[in-house]
């Protein structure tokens, strides 16, 4: 039993760590801008698909970081041609044009790289094996997924809590005609707090995109996930993101790595296995850890609608 | 007021003329047309668009050849997004059409919808029937309780999938030792879970079935904790039914881990698969299949490693992989021409029932019972090694076992109606 409550800690950090990679831009967008991006994911997706290409070129460390630079130059493009257009609008247009814009991605990767998945690797460095726990070999790789989610949450909260450009982007978002009047462009720095986000659900990408699959179904895949998470930690809490990342982490990887049904624990106590009640009595944890995010995302909105750290109704 | 009537009766005699003429040449030189009723929009699309193009491949190359009958073969997509309610309303289409013949594969809840609406169609519209082929669905009850006259399965079911290799895991079980079932959580899965663990037992296998997981379908991100599972159970051997990211994922994360496991598979080589998981599945990784790239080498089939080489100079980017598509084309020609008319579908239906015909694999059988068709079966393992890799990927498939097609068969409860 202790070592399977080691595993799942140690393997739903890894696994939440990556969550937290694809949520923090959205936590950081919707709490600085208000706007809910549902492209986020497909964001997530581009940092994937340009890493693979211009990895094939540099080699992945130069695509590590010059991947997320080029997704973000994407999302200034979309935030000043695009959602700045919309926003005047309110914020259901704004809903709307990314939902569209999810799609018009998705075709667009399609269109680029096919429909089959593409063979984007970690490099050969990061592919031995750094230590055994367990009996289960852990790559150099799953270490550096660790590192650079620390190296994320440890700079976005020093850019946010104690630089000048975190001040002005926190005043921009409560005081804009303030921070207008003090002489800063708040326009621009909506587009660079977008550009951020979607550099940041780049990176996501470039180390998820080896983790997982990368085809264009990926951000269809993990765009409902990122959005528990968001709504979990609370709607524009950077900590929040991480402490809901690692909770459905650990709570999943538990869940499936532990079999058992309330049957077993308590006892069947003469329910039988048929009927609405009899099957939930019988299931087995491994069928419910999917459902599991989803269930806390319904209990969360139900119980607290404002998330763990969130400062706002969602 | 004369000149109007004149001009009436010129434009009827003209109407009238021009309609004659069409019918002639439309009954002398119109096309067999299939409707291929996939998914060619959403999520699945890719694997619609590829069988597509399998489809227009062998219609042309048919074409060339004198088509059916000195007829062209007309390939009609739809696009059914995956729905079966979708699905149904196309094959409508179809028979609006005039078109007799319908092809699909992909999900059999798809399938199941279509062999209803095809029989239900057949029964109140005489003139116009339409005939099932299915190439790719594999749920056994549409070969046994769900059976139809006008469905025939091209594709080896799950049944006798499983059968092969169980036939080849038990030449073999002297290495096997611990047996894992890993599958996803719908009929599919659900379906080897139960049925695997009752072969090891027919078949008197040397093994034990250590583990039995069904996960959610196309849910699960993370396969670690499953591997945590499947290296607790000790098991030397899984045995999967995914297809898809639920494989890719899977198989990935058993290599990351370090994991000493065969990983038994049905769709190993399917599309997209191959090029995820590239060579962490080497010596790993087994389909069992009717055919793969590399046998055309180990034969010497080399009329069909041309007709290979062909299709992957048209569509680069993916492989001929339906070995399955050749076989029913063909065979349906072969039905048709027997016949001598494309229109008389029961009959071409009896003329299907039971034909062998001369595949470059070997013989293959439309089992008349149950319209099951019963081929040799091929059991290969991921191998870099191999002539051809699959979709770009750099991994390939080698044989490491043929199944006779007696070892490849099932037991078939159908008991259909016949017109």
């Amino acid at each position: 039993m202790l070592e399977t409550i080691a595993y799942s800690i140690f393997n739903g950090v890894l696994y939440g760590t990556l969550l937290f990679m694809m949520s923090s831009g959205l936590t950081l967008i919707f709490g600085m801008m208000g706007v809910l991006n549902f492209a986020h994911a497909s964001f997530y997706m581009l940092g994937a698909y340009f890493a693979y290409t211009i990895g094939l070129g540099t080699g992945f460390w130069v695509a590590l970081f010059l991947a997320p630079i080029a997704v973000g130059a994407m999302g200034a493009l979309v935030e000043r041609y695009g959602l700045r257009r919309v926003h005047q609008y309110g914020h259901v247009p704004e809903l709307l044009f990314t939902f569209g814009l999810a799609y018009v991605i998705e075709e667009l990767v399609a269109l680029f790289w096919g429909t089959v998945p593409v063979p984007y690797k970690a490099p050969e460095a990061l592919n031995s094996t750094a230590f055994t726990m367990f009996g289960l070999d852990y790559s150099w790789f799953k270490v550096f997924i660790l590192l650079v989610a620390i190296a994320m949450f440890v700079g976005l909260w020093v850019l946010l809590k104690k630089t000048r450009a975190g001040l002005i982007i926190q005043g921009a978002l409560s005081r804009p005609d303030m921070v207008s009047a003090l002489g800063h462009n708040v326009p621009m720095v909506f587009t660079l707090v977008f550009a951020f986000g979607c550099a940041l659900a780049g990176l996501g990408g470039v180390v998820g995109g080896i983790h997982f699959v990368t085809d264009p179904g990926m951000a269809f895949m993990m765009g409902p996930i990122v959005f528990v998470v968001v709504v979990l930690g609370g709607l524009g809490s950077v900590p929040g993101a991480l402490v809901a990342s690692l909770v459905i982490g650990i709570l999943q990887t538990f869940f499936l790595s532990v079999n058992f049904s309330l049957a077993d624990t308590i006892g069947s106590l003469g329910i039988e296995d048929s009927g609405f009640f009899g099957v939930l009595w019988h299931m087995e944890t491994t069928r419910i850890a999917p459902v599991l995010p989803f269930l806390l995302l319904v209990l969360t909105l139900i119980v607290r609608p404002r998330g763990l750290f969130g400062k706002r109704e969602a | 007021m004369i000149r109007n009537k004149k001009a009436g009766l010129f434009t009827g005699t003209m109407i009238g003329l021009s309609m004659a003429v069409s019918t002639v040449t439309w009954a002398d030189n119109h096309p067999v047309r299939v409707a291929y009723i996939e998914p060619l929009s959403g999520p699945f699309a890719n694997v619609g668009d590829a069988g597509l193009k399998h489809f227009r491949f062998i219609a042309e190359k048919m074409n060339e050849e004198g088509g059916i009958l000195g007829r062209d073969i007309e390939i009609v997509p739809m696009d059914n997004k995956q729905s079966p309610s979708e699905s149904v309303q196309l094959l409508q289409r179809a028979v609006d059409q005039g078109i007799n013949f319908v092809t699909q594969g992909n999900g059999s809840n798809v399938a199941g919808a279509l062999v209803e609406a095809v029989d239900r169609n057949n029964r109140r519209n005489e003139d116009n029937k339409v005939m099932f082929l299915n190439y790719a669905a594999v749920d056994p009850a549409l070969t046994n309780e769900r059976c139809s006259f006008y469905h025939f399965r091209f594709d080896a079911n799950s049944a006798i999938k499983l059968e092969a290799l169980a036939n080849y895991m038990k030449t073999r079980d002297d290495e096997i030792d611990d047996i894992f079932l890993i599958n996803q959580d719908y009929s599919h899965g659900q379906f080897i879970s139960k049925r695997m663990k009752e072969l090891v037992d027919e078949k008197n296998i040397d093994a034990e079935i250590v583990g039995d997981v069904l996960h959610p379908i196309a849910q699960v991100r993370d396969f670690s904790p499953y591997i945590s599972r499947i290296q607790q159970s000790g098991a030397d051997t899984v045995v999967s039914g995914n297809w898809g990211n639920d494989l890719s994922l899977l198989v990935r994360a058993i290599d990351s881990a370090g994991l000493d496991v065969d990983v038994y598979t049905y769709y190993g080589g399917g599309l997209g698969t191959p090029a995820a998981v590239g060579p962490r599945g080497e010596d790993m990784l087994y389909q069992v299949t009717e055919w793969h790239a590399d046998v055309n080498v180990d034969e010497g089939l080399e009329d069909y490693e041309k007709w290979f080489q062909e299709f992957k100079e048209r569509y680069p980017e993916i492989d001929w992989y339906y070995h399955r598509i050749y076989n029913q084309m063909h065979m349906l020609k072969k039905a048709i021409e027997e016949v001598g008319s494309s229109d008389d579908i029961d009959a071409i239906a009896k003329a299907m029932e039971g034909m062998e015909f001369q595949s470059p694999t070997g013989t293959v059988t439309m089992r008349a019972q149950d319209h099951q068709l019963l081929q040799p079966m091929y059991i290969s393992v991921m191998d870099a090694d191999a002539k051809y890799d699959a979709d770009n990927s750099g991994v390939g498939f080698r044989t490491v076992a043929n199944i006779p097609v007696d070892q490849a068969t099932d037991e078939t409860s159908c008991n259909m109606r016949r017109p």
